[in-house]
């Protein structure tokens, strides 16, 4: 059929133009629209601005958000870390990593220091990170008032209008009810003293790193087609009573079973007692090797 | 009908001149064709409902003042206007805490509407679902309006939520139940706590008793006559029930088919309804 065959001929014609797949996979035009969206979330700390996800190479819901993010921000002169959970070698870290590398042959790292992109899920590498390095964290759940509201025109008026104590009823719920404010991961922060941002999905332990830092945040979420920003020397709050302080993780008496280590970030690594380790294992290595 | 008012009203908290609403298409001739005298609040032309129009008082602190009528005259959408829950069609209501009076708070933008509701302007409902959240605690309707306003102190607010539940006579040892586990007396007296947090001027309450069993509803009707006494506030109270307003205010106007037909002291309208319309409305209750 001559319709099929001149079909394929076009399909085939637009697949040898150009030389090869795009750097970085995106195509130009996509890479800037996300670009702008970032522009805009950098200019406005804490809003969310929505953007037009594309469909990845990996499910939404697995880091699509962070991946575009990363794959738009990205340069030939760029050094990538990507990380799980703190671990370098996560299965959706590697993944990720191998999709980044191969699109844009730039070199891949371990170490938090030598990156100039760092993409994570859960964690802020305990390293302090610097002026010239870009966080970029892969949200599930953008939306830090999802659970209080589920109207998208009402929550657009909550935020517009700074008007938060719904928020601030759930987190009095929270202490009145368990006596402490249970929220561990994903703990609301008030950006700029404007926007309630989900910090998600970092434990409470990273959150005063965010604050005045000297590095650029970027959030992506794919599948909610949101990014926003969190730019360096920032006052970033969590929300908190005046008269109930915010604490950050810590188990009494608990030490990496590898490193040694007290004032990091431990997980239980195998369910036994006194297992803990460091969730950042490059960092853990790292300390380890200085003996 | 009475003059616009029996006793002038000395430095109101709320004035309401000429407040409308009109639901659809209207034109020139709706107004003359609606109305009490016509029977109807629906325009047999265009279809156009006139659910309040002409609509004026005054209140000042410590004053109550009652606005009567049959179910469909108008007198909640006259409260709802008043409140911003709708957007009136036309009118002027002031409210002297919001710039001394001095701007028409109907212009004004929704979010600084909804800004006058957290500590100038508050409303009791007929139905507790509609002022509160039910799967929240009692203390935790209360921290709303609080935290709105800028209280950041744990402390503070159970302190202040505390002391609005006994005034409201709520058990403190249901302050931390979730609302939907009380009773409807019980809803009430939280819901009135949480109108009060801020300590408003000006309180609205619509039909702040209708389905109450009498007992509870008596106990209700008390503690917010307790209350417009002691906190001086400019009370709008929306009832169809007379003893309702007779309890609670010092003056009323009776509303039938959107419009206002009569406006009078309390207890002269009683005695003496000069309007057919509220000598039906009174004989009815008299009955």
């Amino acid at each position: 059929m001559t319709v099929t065959d001149n079909t394929t001929n076009r399909l085939d014609s637009l697949g040898a133009s150009g030389d090869g797949p795009s750097f970085a996979i995106l195509d130009e035009e996509s890479k800037r629209e996300i670009r702008r969206a970032l522009l805009q979330a950098v200019a406005v700390p804490g809003y969310q601005v929505p953007f037009g996800s594309r469909e990845m190479p990996v499910a939404r819901g697995w880091g699509s958000g962070g991946l575009q993010v990363t794959l738009a921000i990205v340069g030939p002169d760029d050094t990538v870390k990507i990380i799980d959970q703190g671990d370098d070698e996560g299965v959706n870290a590697v993944n990720l990593r191998r999709l980044v590398v191969s699109s844009t042959g730039i070199p891949e790292t371990t170490e938090a220091r030598e990156a100039s992109i760092i993409q994570s899920r859960h964690r802020i590498p305990e390293d302090e990170l610097t002026a010239t390095q870009t966080l970029v964290l892969q949200v599930p759940v953008p939306e830090p008032l999802r659970g209080i509201e589920r109207d998208v025109r009402e929550l657009a008026r909550m935020h517009a209008e700074a008007d938060y104590s719904r928020m601030w009823v759930s987190l009095y719920e929270d202490k009145v009810r368990n006596g402490v404010i249970t929220q561990s991961t994903g703990y609301p922060c008030l950006v700029n003293g404007r926007y309630v941002v989900a910090t998600t999905p970092i434990p409470r332990w990273d959150i005063p790193r965010l604050h005045m830092s000297q590095f650029l945040t970027l959030f992506g979420a794919g599948r909610e087609k949101r990014v926003y920003a969190i730019p360096p020397h920032t006052i970033v709050e969590p929300l908190t009573f005046d008269d109930v302080p915010f604490e950050v993780e810590r188990i009494e008496g608990a030490a990496c079973r590898l490193c040694g280590s007290t004032d990091s970030f431990l997980v239980d690594s195998s369910g036994d007692v006194d297992s803990w380790a460091c969730s950042d294992t490059a960092w853990c290595r790292a300390r380890r090797s200085q003996g | 009908m009475r003059g616009p008012s029996p006793i002038p009203t000395p430095d109101p908290v709320l004035t309401v001149n000429g407040l409308g609403k009109i639901y659809g298409r209207d034109d020139a001739g709706t107004i003359d064709r609606t109305g009490s005298d016509a029977g109807s609040a629906r325009d047999p032309i265009t279809g156009a409902i006139v659910a309040a129009w002409d609509v004026n008082f005054e209140v000042a602190a410590g004053e109550a003042i009652g606005i009567v009528g049959e179910s469909g005259s108008g007198k909640s959408t006259v409260l709802r206007c008043i409140a911003g829950d709708l957007e009136a069609t036309s009118g002027d209501v002031r409210l002297s805490t919001h710039m001394e009076g001095r701007s028409n708070v109907l212009l004004a933008d929704p979010a600084t509407r909804r800004r006058m509701r957290i500590d100038q302007l508050s409303v009791v409902y007929q139905d507790p679902s509609e002022g509160l959240a039910l799967s929240v605690t009692a203390g935790g309707n209360i921290a709303d309006p609080l935290t709105a306003a800028g209280v950041r102190s744990f402390a503070k607010i159970r302190e202040r939520a505390s002391e609005l539940l006994s005034r409201t006579e709520v058990p403190l040892n249901r302050m931390d139940d979730i609302v939907r586990n009380f009773s409807g007396g019980m809803r009430q007296r939280v819901q009135i706590a949480r109108a009060l947090a801020n300590k408003p001027r000006i309180l609205l309450l619509d039909e702040p008793t209708t389905g109450l069993d009498a007992s509870v509803a008596a106990g209700v009707l008390d503690l917010i006559r307790g209350l417009l006494e002691e906190l001086d506030l400019a009370a709008v109270v929306v009832s169809h029930d007379f003893s309702v307003i007779e309890m609670l205010t010092n003056r009323c106007i009776v509303m039938h088919h959107g419009r206002v037909v009569e406006s009078a002291l309390t207890d002269q309208l009683l005695e003496d309804p000069h309007h057919p319309y509220s000598q039906r409305l009174v004989s009815a209750a008299r009955a």
